[in-house]
């Protein structure tokens, strides 16, 4: 029955792709179901994964909730944020580094490495063990393999950060079908399309990042005109203040630094993002904090939080008007504005965004919540079960070469509509020349230097020939991910041109492969611990039982070879316990339930005469 | 393999974007009007080229592809990229002229905007000299500036009236005299709206 059920299960189903907002903060997975977007929890119920990530004592990495209260008691060996960390090179996060309690490995140059104990992760690892976490409670509450994905990321991300993060859905054993930008996202979600066309624009700040996109809305198209934002501005900015704050506070009060102590940091981290989070509901809260015996409160009102917090507000108002003019639009041309991200609640944000957009924001969906409902929109659409939707979303930095003298040559620009491609003919500049380097750079400026270097192509194998002769096209595509692709032709001879890439930041794909490989590997090497320790469990409970009945008058009435055969098979079996071989300690086990067969009929049948004795009496 | 027979199943003269016969989606031309379907005219409706856009990213786009074939997601992606950037010129009327100037041999480079076009001699001279006293720091500079500013833009506006005439002139003859003239006016609308640039940036 089994079987057919599994059949007829097997033609109906198609895999199901799940939507996971891979946060700086949290993270959430959700799918669609009949009646639309749904959030996933977990066994206990919540929404929400922390998007923290701890090397246990024992050598095991947790994620989510527990490894969040490992923050307090082990903050070296537990990492935090990590999407901050994403793509980047040591020299871009010195500021940030300052700050986490965690360290990182010496020659961190082209990846970060994170030092936790006496192992090294890199970032994209850290964010697959949060990845790995979701895709089980997906697979735990949907009762199927998850083995496909869209995972959303910050519209300004660049090439090396959306690079970054889908390889930490591969080590996680993901297939990435789609990254998608989060505003884009809480756009979808919101399902403004209902009203067939309009013009709205998304504000995102979130933990760690800032987002603002402008849609136009025709017919279940979300054409998304321009984007801007900040990759390091987000409710992080606003803890880390309060923070500084508060430590300055308490060292006057106790003349005491505690700034380098990780975990006096980490509870009082905890303690004003708490009281930051109440002051949106209420006028003002007593901070409190507790360490060593002694006790620090603070009153803090509202209107102080306001003030201190202000020019960080302000600063999301310059890339929105820099979005609203790259979109040719005025403020009045704004039909409806969707607010997304844990700090749209603070009342000053929202009514920033009220006054520059001349509009009363939307905030009927969870703002933690909407990006991810939106993402499992993107992977419906993806699997063809929603057909009247469709996303075109753009690049938000230019891409350009570096040319004589360092200045870029643009080739891309920022807002253009994805997938995008420029083709560009390359030549050798001296006679017999077999390589052509392409230095690749995203960003606004004029000089190569001031851009974000992506990557180093190199045109290869080139038919030695004199300078000027050899012509080379070589084509970039920035794909629905906006991640850049490079291919080269020889014009000559019409043949494909070998090209090696060096990504100036992040992993090769040498490095992913082979974590993929590892964390395949430690899966098997699990899986086969835990059959291990499933199969001792069993032979315990046989060799209990055999044990016991070797006391029963059953016993007596086998023959001395019956009684002979079960003493072998009870020996081999506990030799077979020790060796750790879990299909060696299960064939012993059957061996031995063969052997007891009689044992235990003749149990069964002394036991029915007992009790038949019983009732006649 | 010969051109317009269907990649897949191989039918002559099958294919467009799809095939007629098996419905494949086929490689895309790189010709930005031919992919369109549209006649190739400089005069175009913006809402029907829109309408177009709107159409065909249905039809093409990576997201509606992701259960086919691996070539037919590659050509989805690579058509999609043509029509997202054939809608970014063709939308726009002076990138749309500079397209099709560049395919009729018109050699089109970004350094022809630095010759200043004769009849703007003096205005450029009187320029220079009040963008020269409002960097002095004289702001009795600064009224004039925005008259050259307004004046400017004017004559961008006429600019774009007269390139307009000229689009038709050349749907309607198809001679590379028109064409000629249309390059000879970009040129002088880049240079007025690169002075307009400039006294922006000054007076802010």
């Amino acid at each position: 029955m089994s079987q057919i059920f599994q059949i007829d299960f097997g033609s109906q189903k198609k895999a199901r792709v799940v939507g996971i907002d891979l946060g700086t903060t949290n993270s959430l997975a959700a799918y669609m179901d009949a009646a639309g977007p749904r959030i996933i929890p977990d066994a206990a119920g919540r929404r929400i994964v922390p998007s923290v990530v701890s090397l246990t004592e024992d050598g095991e990495i947790t994620a989510g909730e527990p490894a969040r209260n490992l923050l307090l008691s082990r903050p070296e060996r537990t990492v935090y944020s990590v999407k901050r960390l994403m793509g980047r090179g040591a020299a871009d996060v010195q500021d940030e580094l300052r700050r986490f309690p965690f360290h990182i490995a010496p020659g961190s140059e082209a990846v970060l490495r994170l030092q936790l104990g006496d192992r090294q992760f890199t970032p994209p690892e850290i964010s697959a063990a949060i990845l790995r976490q979701l895709k089980k409670n997906a697979e735990a509450f949907l009762g199927e393999p998850v083995n496909q994905a869209v995972i959303t990321v910050p519209a300004y991300f660049n090439d090396a950060q959306r690079q970054a993060t889908k390889d930490a859905g591969r080590i996680a054993g993901l297939e990435v079908l789609r990254l998608v930008n989060e505003p884009t996202a809480a756009a979808l979600a919101y399902g403004l399309d209902k009203r067939k066309q309009g013009v709205v624009a998304v504000y995102d700040l979130g933990g760690g990042t800032f987002d603002i996109s402008i849609l136009k809305l025709q017919d279940g198209i979300f054409e998304v005109l321009a984007t801007n934002g900040d990759t390091h501005l987000g409710g992080d900015d606003i803890d880390n203040l309060l923070l500084d704050i508060a430590l300055e506070d308490i060292q006057s009060e106790w003349s005491l630094s505690l700034a380098r102590d990780s975990a006096a940091v980490q509870i009082l981290r905890r303690a004003v993002i708490e009281a930051k989070e109440k002051l949106s509901f209420v006028p003002s809260v007593n901070l409190e904090f507790e360490f060593e015996g002694r006790k620090y409160q603070r009153e803090l009102t509202r209107e102080l939080l306001e003030r201190l917090i202000r020019p960080i507000i302000d600063r999301t108002l310059g890339p929105c008007r820099a979005c609203l003019r790259d979109a040719g639009l005025t403020p009045e041309q704004i039909d409806e504005v969707v607010l997304v991200g844990g700090s749209t609640r603070i009342p000053l944000v929202r009514s920033a965004v009220e006054t520059l957009f001349r509009a009363r924001p939307h905030t009927e969906l969870n703002p933690d919540e909407v990006v991810a409902l939106g993402a499992a929109v993107q992977a419906a659409i993806l699997s063809g079960d929603v057909e009247d939707k469709l996303l075109l979303d753009v690049t938000p930095l230019s891409l350009g070469i570096e040319t004589m003298g360092g200045v870029v040559s643009k080739l891309i620009h920022r807002n253009s509509t994805i997938p995008a491609s420029a083709t560009e003919v390359f030549t050798t500049a001296v006679d017999g020349q077999r390589n052509v380097l392409i230095h690749v750079v995203q960003g606004e400026r004029e000089l190569a230097k001031d851009c974000r270097s992506l990557a180093r192509f190199d045109l290869k194998d080139i038919e030695p020939m004199p300078a000027g002769m050899a012509r080379i096209e070589v084509r970039f595509l920035i794909d629905a991910n906006g991640i850049l692709n490079v291919t080269a032709r020889d014009l000559r001879t019409g043949k494909e041109q070998s090209v090696d890439v060096k990504p100036s930041y992040g992993l090769t794909d040498e490095q992913v492969e082979a974590m993929i490989r590892e964390s395949i590997e430690s899966a098997e090497e699990d899986f086969a611990e835990r059959q291990v320790r499933e199969a001792r469990l069993e032979a315990d409970t046989i060799l209990a039982a055999v044990d016991k009945a070797k006391s029963n008058p059953a016993w007596e009435e086998l023959s001395a070879e019956e009684r002979a055969a079960i003493d072998l098979a009870l020996n081999e079996l506990l030799l077979a316990y020790h060796s750790g071989d879990y299909l060696l300690i299960r064939a012993q086990i059957d061996k031995l339930n063969t052997v007891t067969m009689k044992l235990a009929e003749n149990m069964m049948n002394s036991a029915v005469r007992t009790a038949l004795k019983g009732t006649s009496i | 393999m010969e051109k317009d027979n269907c990649w897949q199943c191989g039918h002559r003269s099958a294919a467009s974007l799809f095939c007629r016969f098996c419905n494949a989606l086929q490689p895309p031309v790189m010709d930005y009007y031919a992919f369109l379907g549209m006649p190739r005219r400089l005069k175009i409706e913006p809402g029907e080229l829109e309408a177009t856009f709107y159409r065909m990213s249905r039809l093409l786009h990576p997201d509606r592809y992701l259960r086919r074939t691996p070539r037919e997601r590659q050509y989805s992606l690579e058509a999609t990229a043509i029509l997202n950037d054939a809608y970014r010129v063709l939308r726009d009327p002076v990138k749309r002229a500079e397209y099709v100037l560049r395919q009729e041999g018109f050699n089109i480079g970004e350094q022809r905007g630095n010759d200043v076009p004769p009849e703007l001699l003096e205005e450029v001279f009187e320029l220079n000299e009040s963008l020269e006293e409002l960097r002095g720091g004289d702001q009795s500079a600064r009224p004039q500036l925005e008259q050259a500013r307004q004046r400017f833009l004017g004559m961008q506006r006429e600019a774009d009236q007269e390139l307009d005439r000229l689009f038709a002139d050349y749907d309607a003859r198809g001679d590379r005299q028109t064409l000629a003239s249309i390059r000879a006016l970009l040129n002088r609308r880049r240079y007025i709206s690169n002075l307009a640039g400039e006294v922006e940036k000054e007076l802010l």
